[in-house]
């Protein structure tokens, strides 16, 4: 009897390889885990590697102060499931000089809390490999990028000076200060995601599922009030109503969408039937053409 | 999105479950910079509903900023993904490109068609099943045509479908598509290919891309996406020999002791009996753990973790089998190498050469020959550049388990690493190994229609034990040594050679390294004259893998 493995677990096992791959070659790798659903994918994955045992390395959340209440109360939760050390980084220099989204503009917010936090925190704890949950198919510049990405001592990224990468042979080799930043979900898609997160029951942040949210529309966007700390503008009004989120990250600068859909299926349903990709709720995509490329030669992720 | 949008209206569930037994394909596109490659892979992404509307508007916004059709829509912008190269119109890299219908996903691997040409496409075809090759209908088979489809079958590819694009441009003529087709088969039937399909497509027309095209009735085939949602490329890796590279030992605690891999061919259940490569040492299987529950059977593809019955040492770098079919075990792998780097091959320096099982020192200790990329002739030379390939004799610093790469790519490939740069200088592909070529498992390299020709020593000298007569020999050739020749150059007996000309001489000092012989070198009048011998006071050794070398 011929078993052909499905597209969902050709993916999970070319995932679990390169997790493995990881450990097995490194001295101090780290997870950088953001909450959302492709970094639940991705612990869900590590978890299946190692099992029985739990991974090998921590989980690294790079904290900008910003992020939805309920994702912090989500990252405790399933670090402790999961038996992994959760390491919390913040950037004490950008809060000391009270960087935020609203007074420095997202730009700029994003560099010093998200790209010097990450930064500072690899310096930190010396790590010598990061995974990360970027998936090729988010953004054009991230298409070219390899599983197995090299970054110099300084963190950045060049990206015509990109290691081969053939077969599922990864070259892990560095020098001392210099780092690889590994995608174990490269080749999977968003639908994959959601089709993953159904099929295996992953747990996710109550966000994703519709409810009724405080919220105020900002440059064509449906901001959440999830604090005290977001100011209204003049001639803005909080309203409730039925939101959700496809994407999470800082609450000032994730756009919600209306939605009913509070349940899995739903939420796959919608995301089929729908016109916009995932990314245009995030802001600072929207600043200009190659600002992803830019941002990751500068180290972001 | 091209999935069955009313059953996603109705019953999400029922289209969820449909969507579980999904499959996977693989494929690379080959094409130059006018062939319209990124035109057809955009067409496939747009005709699949892949791209969404503020996608589309960017596009737009492009496609008057920078694109090559006149402010229309350019497909192929919505390929090109690094700002330096969207301003040359060219791409630099491989990139990966999804798309998915309701019965598979796709992953295209999408390199140029220019300079980096060989690296880049072979590093996209290295996962490929299928290969795309795009040929332009006005101009049919070019000198890239055949290095395209050289380099993927050098890579292992069996499924070709060859895109002939642009038919609008010549009225969808028939006879010229029947022509183009019938130089393309008699080009490829040495390359081995286990399937050719022709297609008459255009790509910025969008005939026959998603849907049969109006515009040629005389076509009987399907169009190419149905054809790559349907081709069977499933390969025979479960029927092959069990094989897992052990990656990693987890050891949580006294009571688990797991050896955690990918299992490479072959199936493998509980109770059935493994041998490690190395030791040789056996053993049984006692679970296949996953994090789901024990499974009953792991097949080819599956990340796994297996324990074993009995205590024996197994570590990362060890290469699980059943005990029928053991893989190659040796220090001396013959391969191709693809050299990727502008640093061009340092023949004698040691490299990093890793492979599924791990990374082990060595170095090549000669380029049999180069094979010119346009016309497949082969050239002896001393070293190789970039974007050149070769045959190459690799020395490692222990053995390692391989497989042919015609057998297993992922037993049979590797990587050079340089030890000062870091960097991935070269990839390899495992043909077989000459010391043991006697095994018959080993003939994959006789099917390979670049393989130099193998001369064994016994055959040639059979005749007249004392006279190896190569004059006559045309082509490339590498020397073996049979034991019965062996034995009698231990005796301290001698052998004359004669060569045609110097060009000859080079296998022939192989031959003497590898076996520590010496030889006398004499020019005569037709030739050249080599008397091969072993010294005297060399004591006799072994010639087994750990024996020969340094």
């Amino acid at each position: 009897m011929k078993k052909n493995l499905t597209h969902l677990q050709q993916l999970e096992a070319e995932s679990i390889h390169i997790i493995r791959e990881v450990v097995a070659e490194f001295d101090n790798p780290v997870m950088l885990y953001s909450i959302g659903k492709d970094s639940a994918v991705m612990l869900h994955l590590a978890r299946k590697a190692f099992y029985p045992a739990p991974p090998p390395f921590p989980l690294l959340h790079v904290d900008t102060t910003w992020k939805f209440r309920d994702m912090i109360e989500f990252r405790g939760r399933m670090a402790k499931e999961s038996g992994m050390e959760l390491l919390v980084h913040v950037n004490e220099d950008g809060v000391k000089k009270g960087v935020s989204p609203f007074t420095h503009g997202s730009a700029l917010y994003t560099d010093v809390m998200k790209t010097e936090g990450l930064k500072q925190a690899l310096d930190k704890y010396k790590f010598d490999a990061a995974f990360g949950g970027a998936r090729r198919d988010e953004e054009k510049s991230r298409a070219k990028e390899r599983i197995f990405s090299f970054r110099s001592a300084h963190h950045r990224w060049d990206p015509k000076n990109q290691r081969p990468e053939l077969w599922s042979l990864y070259n892990t080799r560095i020098k001392p200060g210099e780092s690889i930043r590994v995608f174990p979900l490269s080749n999977w898609t968003e639908l994959d995601i959601w089709q993953y997160i159904h099929l295996e029951e992953i747990p996710i942040v109550p966000l994703y599922y519709a409810a009724v949210r405080p919220v105020v529309e900002r440059d064509g966007m449906l901001i959440m009030v999830d604090d005290d700390r977001l100011e209204l503008k003049p001639g803005e009004k909080v309203e409730y109503k039925p939101v959700r989120f496809r994407t999470l990250g800082c609450y000032p600068l994730t756009g919600a969408v209306e939605s009913e859909a509070d349940t899995l299926p739903e939420i796959i349903q919608e995301m089929l039937l729908t016109r916009t990709s995932e990314r245009q709720g995030r802001l600072i995509d929207h600043d200009q053409a190659g600002s992803m490329e830019k941002k990751k030669q500068e180290g972001y992720f | 999105m091209a999935h069955q949008s009313e059953l996603i209206e109705k019953d999400i569930l029922a289209y969820l479950k449909s969507q579980e037994e999904k499959s996977l394909l693989r494929f690379i596109t080959c094409g130059s910079v006018d062939d319209g490659k990124s035109t057809l892979i955009g067409r496939l992404l747009w005709d699949s509903k892949m791209v969404f509307e503020d996608q589309l508007a960017a596009l737009e916004a492009d496609s008057k900023k920078v694109g090559t059709q006149g402010g229309a829509i350019d497909y192929a912008l919505l390929l090109d993904g690094l700002q330096a190269e969207r301003e040359q119109g060219i791409t630099i890299d491989v990139a990966y490109r999804f798309f998915s219908t309701d019965r598979r996903k796709f992953i295209v691997a999408d390199t140029p068609g220019h300079e980096q040409y060989t690296r880049n496409m072979v590093t996209g075809a290295s996962t490929a099943k299928v290969a795309v090759i795009l040929v332009d209908a006005r101009k049919g088979l070019l000198t890239q045509t055949r290095r395209h489809s050289f380099l993927v079958s050098l890579v292992g590819i069996k499924h070709i479908v060859l895109a002939i694009n642009k038919m609008d441009l010549i009225g969808y003529d028939e006879e010229k598509f029947r022509a183009i087709e019938a130089d393309y088969r008699e080009f490829a039937a040495p390359l081995g290919f286990t399937s050719i399909t022709a297609l008459p497509i255009s790509a910025l027309n969008g005939d026959n891309i998603i849907e049969k095209s109006g515009e040629t009735p005389w076509y009987q085939g399907p169009p190419l996406l149905h054809f790559l949602e349907t081709v069977q490329v499933e390969d025979d890796r479960d029927e092959q020999p069990f094989r897992l590279p052990v990656q990693w030992v987890n050891r949580p605690n006294l009571d688990f002791r797991g050896f955690c891999g990918t299992v490479a061919s072959g199936t493998i259940r509980p109770g059935d009996e493994i041998r490690v490569a190395s030791s040789g040492q056996t053993s049984k299987v006692a679970r296949i753990v996953t994090f789901n529950g024990d499974l009953d059977e792991a097949v080819a593809g599956q990340a796994v973790t297996l324990t074993l019955e009995d205590e024996i040492d197994i570590s990362r770098g060890d290469m699980l089998t059943r005990p029928e079919a053991p893989p190659l075990y040796t220090r001396h792998p013959e391969a191709h190498l693809v050299w990727m780097h502008d640093e061009p091959l340092q023949p004698g320096q040691l490299y990093l050469v890793k492979t599924a099982t791990g990374v082990t020192p060595g170095r090549v200790t000669a380029v049999q020959y180069a094979v010119d990329v346009n016309t497949l002739e082969q050239k002896q030379v001393a070293t190789l550049g970039l974007n050149e390939i070769g045959l190459a004799r690799i020395e490692l610093d222990r053995p390692v388990s391989f497989d042919p790469y015609g057998a297993n790519r992922d037993t049979g490939s590797f990587i050079l690493i340089d030890r000062f740069t870091n960097a991935t200088v070269a990839a390899g592909m495992v043909l077989n190994a000459p010391d043991e070529s006697q095994r018959a498992h080993l003939s994959a390299g006789e099917s390979n229609p670049w393989a130099p020709r193998r001369i064994t020593l016994d055959a040639v000298a059979a005749t007249n034990l004392n006279l190896v007569d190569l004059t006559e020999e045309k082509g490339l050739f590498i020397l073996d040594l049979a034991q019965s020749i062996r034995d009698y150059l231990d005796k301290g007996n001698r052998i004359l050679i004669r060569l045609r000309d110097l060009s000859q001489l080079e296998p022939v000092a192989q031959l003497a390294y590898e076996n520590e012989l010496a030889f006398e070198f004499d020019r005569s009048g037709d030739g050249v004259s080599i008397l091969l011998f072993k010294r005297g006071t060399t004591p006799l050794k072994g010639y087994g893998d750990d024996g020969t070398g340094i």
